[in-house]
């Protein structure tokens, strides 16, 4: 479940349209209406986006019957954002690595001990 | 020092840029020449690279084969070579002899030096968005936090670090 829940958020975060509203909702709730201004879409389209972000826990609806204003959820995107983190150390492990090998084939100790 | 950048971009990618303090010649060298590739392209702790064959030329093969040093356990991954522009561009697939991931990916390495630094970007392309999800995953799973805490010993273990 942990999996397909992670899988959801990175399908989610794929778009650059629903990338933009979770930025909008960063800094504040906001309706479909508010969140289909600077976009320019149909709120349907919008709430279509709103759909795909809600499937993955990324988006919930808010209390207020009338206005029904969208909420930014940082827990899945921070899972996200862990397990990229633990990849990349993995990688700058290598890079390390090749950083010091680097040092040593531009500084041979003596001449004639690299190639 | 230069810190990688990691990004999922799209459905099927994987991003990676970092600077190295290196022209781009070495660079190229350490990613093609056997003998250097194994010195680097190790992974998490305890394993080491007996066997890194590389016929570089397009159509021509590579394969790496990984071992856990007290486990024993073995791990290989090989490929084929599509693109060769040295020493700026590769492309080429990949694909593990015990599949971790569906199907096969595709890599293409880009060198881009400026003023005697390099910055490579390496680009992954997985077949599908559960393959690429699946590798990034992995990074959760392999213990690399413990890579840290021997990665002290491992610097201080290189000789030759440069002097001025």
């Amino acid at each position: 479940m942990q999996q397909s829940r992670l899988n959801a958020t990175f399908a989610a975060l794929a778009d650059p349209t629903r990338r933009a509203i979770l930025a909008r909702l960063a800094t504040g709730d906001a309706s479909v209406t508010e969140l289909a201004r600077p976009f320019a879409m149909s709120q349907p389209a919008v709430s279509k986006h709103l759909k795909v972000l809600e499937r993955a826990g990324l988006v919930t609806r808010g209390r207020d019957a009338q206005r029904r204003p969208r909420r930014l959820e940082p827990r899945p995107l921070g899972d996200a954002t862990r397990w990229l983190e633990r990849y990349r150390r993995l990688w700058e492990g290598n890079y390390r690595r090749l950083d010091a090998l680097l040092d040593q084939l531009r500084t041979p100790k003596h001449p004639g001990d690299h190639r | 020092m230069s810190t990688l950048q990691l990004t999922a971009p799209g459905e099927r990618d994987i991003v990676m840029t970092r600077v190295f303090d290196a022209a781009r010649a070495l660079v190229f060298d350490a990613h093609t020449k056997p003998e250097l590739v194994k010195r680097w392209l190790l992974g998490p702790p305890g394993w080491s690279m007996p066997v890194c064959e590389i016929d570089l030329r397009v159509g021509g093969k590579y394969r790496y084969v990984w071992r856990h040093d007290t486990k024993g356990t073995q791990m290989g991954m090989g490929g084929v070579y599509r693109e060769i522009v040295a020493p700026e561009r590769i492309v080429s697939t990949e694909r593990f002899d015990e599949a971790w991931y569906p199907g096969e990916a595709v890599g293409t390495l880009l060198l881009v030096e400026r003023g005697g630094k390099t910055t490579l970007t390496l680009t992954m392309r997985y077949e599908s968005r559960q393959a690429r999800d699946a590798v990034l995953k992995s990074g959760m799973e392999s213990g690399v936090a413990a890579s840290y805490d021997r990665l002290a010993d491992v610097l201080a273990a290189t000789p030759a670090r440069r002097s001025s």
